[in-house]
This record gives structure tokens, sequence and C-alpha cells, in this order.
């Protein structure tokens, strides 16, 4: 069981260009902002040799280019910034709507997780769409944001046979997380519903429509599961 | 053939899986952008070096089976990395080409490039460069993403990639660059170091990884004391290894984080998945080891069926490998063929 007040802050190298940093090992809110904190911090201190920043829901990845700055002073520098990290301000949230068309083809996989939620599909969607989500982090593929957490009822287990194609733009479920594939890709997250927004694009700024800290609500548009919820 | 900006390479067959990679465009991981990169970056150094051109410039990656390009003006061109047949061919014939040799190719004539006979991945360096417009500061492709290079995929037959043939005469000297016939021009003298010495098994060297402290003591010695073989089914974005399955901590799963380029993940399987060149930037499987910098060649050389074994080396060890090996880059010198 993990015990009360915050897990103490591991430093250690994940790799001879990698310095590890975790604020705990679970999916603890107070540790993922100081996960935001730090990388506000580094975003800001801009360290010599540094190359590139992975945040994560409880870690942070700090690589960096050991033929040209040493491990140490990497992580010298790096607990120097851990110093009073809870009074380091956080932007206010950036606030995104996401219109979702939820089941049919758009969502093939709505029935199922209502099924196993033991609620009608439209019940699925007032909850997936009745509340805020955070963007935890970024990844899997350019773009793909990591949103917690969905309502209980609606947590449902991944596919065991991830599908080989997704279409772009599918918002899908797994565990307490939903997301949405900026890409055709391949992917094993329960398919409830699809937006006709571009979520990635190359040559647009910024690239990412969803970025770390944003808030995000989904919202059902017309003539789809929801719209048969609401008549 | 002017020499103008409009001469390009021309892919008359592409090989196996050939791309354009520099050093890769590091820093996006947030956005869940992968660095890509060249798979075995001291061949494109070396290529580049060899080229005349700064070592970070692009370059052809070749796997396994090389193209065939032909060259609308004349270019100086450089191999590096897997020992693969090329052949430059021109009115006066064929003149094989050794990797770490640079070498000129007259206007319209080609490169045939054949099997590597060993390693798994040849760099082709042209003379100024391949052209391309970067993104994010690099044209490496990324073709899991369908992203940089040429429209983000493998090369296809007909594809041009622009290059600057006023560079040939500088890195030939303008008498070589207008002759008509291929011609070895310089090659590199000392070891180099890297990827394929062909001895088996393949030995990688990893400093412990962010799990390791929690595998149990039969993972641990099963990982360092296995012999795994390098499975088909694996590219840039991993490599899949077949042996012993080792028990992951746990239920096998963690709290997703950002992975660290040759982190060694142990899926629920219990099978080891190497994490290269192209891998995602997040990962949700405990990471046992992570292949040190000095070795990344050596994974970039590694060929299906390839035997490797795993050495646990602390982190000065890594620096110090890496210390070694760009002491022996520094040493290499060019030298008239």
């Amino acid at each position: 069981m993990p015990a009360p007040g915050p897990e103490p802050i591991a430093l250690s190298f994940a790799s001879d260009r990698t310095l590890r940093v975790a604020f705990g090992e679970s999916p603890d809110p107070a540790a993922h902002r100081q996960v935001r904190r730090l990388l506000r911090r580094l975003d800001q201190r801009r360290l010599d040799g540094v190359e590139d920043l992975s945040p994560a829901y409880a870690t942070l990845l700090v690589r960096f280019e050991p033929r040209r700055v040493a491990p140490s002073t990497i992580a010298a520098a790096v607990r120097e910034l851990l110093v009073d990290l809870e009074d380091e301000p956080l932007d206010a949230p950036r606030r995104v709507e996401i219109p979702v068309r939820y089941g049919g083809e758009d969502g093939p996989d709505l029935t199922d997780v209502a099924r196993h939620a033991g609620i009608t599909p439209e019940a699925v969607v007032a909850l997936h769409a009745g509340v805020r989500y955070e963007v935890h982090f970024l990844g899997f593929t350019p773009g793909f944001a990591y949103l917690g957490t969905v309502p209980p009822p609606i947590e449902c287990p991944r596919l065991d046979e991830p599908r080989r194609s997704v279409p772009a733009g599918s918002v899908g479920i797994a565990g307490a997380q939903t997301g949405v594939y900026p890409a055709a890709t391949p992917g094993g997250w329960r398919l409830i519903g699809r937006t006709p927004l571009t979520m990635f694009a190359a040559d647009r700024a910024p690239m990412s429509l969803l970025l770390p800290g944003d808030e995000v609500r989904f919202v059902p548009l017309a003539g789809g599961v929801a719209a048969r919820a609401d008549a | 053939m002017s020499a103008g900006s409009g001469a390009a390479i021309v892919v008359e067959s592409p090989g196996l899986f050939t791309t354009v990679q520099d050093l890769g465009r590091p820093g996006h991981a947030r956005l869940g952008i992968s660095a890509a990169g060249a798979a075995d970056p001291i061949a494109l150094r070396l290529a580049n070096r060899l080229a005349g051109n700064l070592e970070g410039a692009a370059a052809i990656e070749m796997t396994l089976a090389g193209g065939t390009f032909r060259f609308e003006a004349g270019a100086v061109v450089a191999i590096a990395g897997a020992e693969m047949e090329a052949i430059a061919e021109s009115d006066a014939g064929g003149l094989p080409i050794p990797a770490g040799c640079a070498a000129f190719v007259p206007a319209g004539g080609r490169l045939r490039c054949g099997a590597a006979r060993q390693g798994a991945r040849a760099v082709l360096a042209v003379a100024g460069g391949v052209r391309l417009p970067p993104w994010l500061g690099s044209v490496s492709t990324h073709v899991g993403s369908r992203l940089g290079g040429v429209e983000g995929r493998a090369l296809l037959k007909g594809d041009r990639l622009p290059f600057a043939p006023e560079a040939a005469a500088t890195a030939a000297g303008t008498d070589a660059a207008a002759a008509a016939h291929a011609a070895i021009l310089r090659r590199l003298e000392g070891e180099i170091p890297g990827g394929s010495s062909g001895a088996m098994p393949v030995v990688l060297r990893a400093t412990a990884g962010a799990q390791w402290d929690r595998f149990d003591v039969a993972a641990r010695a099963a990982f360092t004391g296995g012999e795994y073989v390098v499975s088909g089914a694996s590219d840039r974005m991993g490599l899949r290894l077949d042996g012993a399955p080792m028990a992951p901590p746990g239920d096998g799963r963690m709290l997703t984080e950002g992975m660290p380029l040759g982190a060694v993940q142990i899926p629920p399987a219990g099978k080891p998945v190497i994490l290269f060149v192209d891998h995602q930037t997040t990962g949700g499987y405990p990471v046992i080891a992570s292949i040190v910098t000095a070795d990344q060649p050596r994974v970039a050389q590694l060929r299906p069926g390839a035997r490797v074994r795993f050495e646990r080396v602390d982190l000065d060890a890594a620096l110090r490998l890496l210390a070694e090996q760009e002491a022996r880059i520094a040493a290499l010198r060019m030298v008239p063929a």
C-alpha cells in the first residue's frame, strides 16, 4: 500500500546519456505537477548539453550528449533545480474542446465499453463527455496525448488483439486513460468515437493540437448516439 | 549537363529498405516525436568525412541489400558501415568501391549496391549532402509516423534526391570531377571502430535500466548469462530477441514513462526488445538495461539470426568506452587511394 505523503524524488541514469527523475512510481497527481514544474525550470534554464526532455506521468527523462557534458554535471544541475520545486508556478491550463461523433462506425467499441460498464452506450457518452481531462503527456506517435482520467465506470482494458490500423481521429479508452489517435496507426485502445479535428500537422504551429498540461473536454456532435440520448 | 542545382541522384532500384538519414532530430520527445537519425552514426560520420562533408550531413542508409542509383551529374560518393558490395558503373566498366572509401562517379554513371556481406546497414554519402527540406532541423526519415526524408517513407524506384554537383569539384579536385571514368579517390586508414567484426556472439555492453532493481536475481542472471538471437521481426524501431524468456517484475506492467535509446524492454512474454533509433518516445514495459552509446553501431549492424550476449557495465565504463571510441575516430587518417 502506498504510504501517505509524497514519495522521495529519485535520480538515476536510465542510460549513459539519460538522467531519469522519478517523483514516485504511481499515478499521483501531486507527482505529476512536480514533473511539470521541473520541465518548466529545465525549459527556462536550458542546460548545456541537454538534447531532449521527455516528461511522463511521474517521471522526466533528461537526454544529454555525453561527449559534451559529464553525467554528474547534469545530475548536479538538476538537483539544484529540484530545490523548492513546489514553489514553481504552473501556467493556467489552455482549454481545448474536441468535437466527437460517438458510436457507430466512428466508435466500433462503444457497445463493448457499455456492456463492460453495465450501462447504456448513451450513458458511456454522457460520462466520457461529462468531465474535464488533463493532458498528462504525449507519446506513442507524434501528437498522441494521454488524457486522464475517465470516470471509473467506463474504465476499460485494452483490446486483447490490437487493430492493425485505427483511423486518424479515433477516440479511445485504455484503463483510466483516454486519447485521440492523430494518425492511422496500429492500436489497442477501445474506440468509442472519432473527431474531425486534425490532431497533429508537421507544418502547423503548434504542430500538436494538444500540449502537456492542457485541459480537454469532449463535445458530442449531433447525429450520433449522443443525439439520440438527448432526444 | 550543367552544374546547376537541378542535378539529382535517381533511384533506379531502392534495395530492401533504404531511407535518408542524418543525425536525427532530438528535442521533441514531449510531442511524441522520435529522434530517428542514422542507425549507425559512426558510419554516417565517416562516410560524410570521406565525401568531404560535415559529419552530420544527410546521406542514404541502406539495409541488408542496397539499391542502384544513377547520378545526373558527377559526384563524389563514399560508403561506410556494413561491408556491402558497391560497384560504380561508367563507360569504362565497373569499379568496386570498398567500405571506407570515397570515389568519383561521373555524370550519367551508376552506383550499384548489392547484398551486405557483413553487418546490416551501409551509409552512402554524397559530397554536398542529400538536399531535402529539413523538418525540425533534420531530414531524417521516420517511417512509423510518415515524417521526414522523402514523404516520410523508404525510397522507391524513380525517387530523385537533389544534391550539389558543384561540391564534387571541391571534394575531388577539379580535374578529377571532370573525368569521364569512375575512380577511387581516398580511403580511411586505421582501425575503423564500430559495428561488425563478424565475431559471434556480438557482445552488447549495457548499464542498469530504470527498472533493473525490480527484476529478481534469476531474471538478472538470465539476462547477463543468456544468449539471444535477433529475430527477423526487427527494424529501426526495435530489435526483437529470441531466447530463454525471463520473468518481468510483478505483473510486467508499470506506469508509462519516457524511454531512452537502447533501452532493453522486457514485455510480459519475457523476450527482450531493444528500443532503437525510431523507437516510440514512451513505453510501459520494464527496462532491465540500456545499451551503451558506444555500442549503438553494433546494434545497427546486427542481422536477423545474429547471436548476441549482454554484459553489464557501470556508467564510468560506458563513458570510457565512448571516449576511447571517439579517440579512435579522431585518429583515423584519410589517405589517397
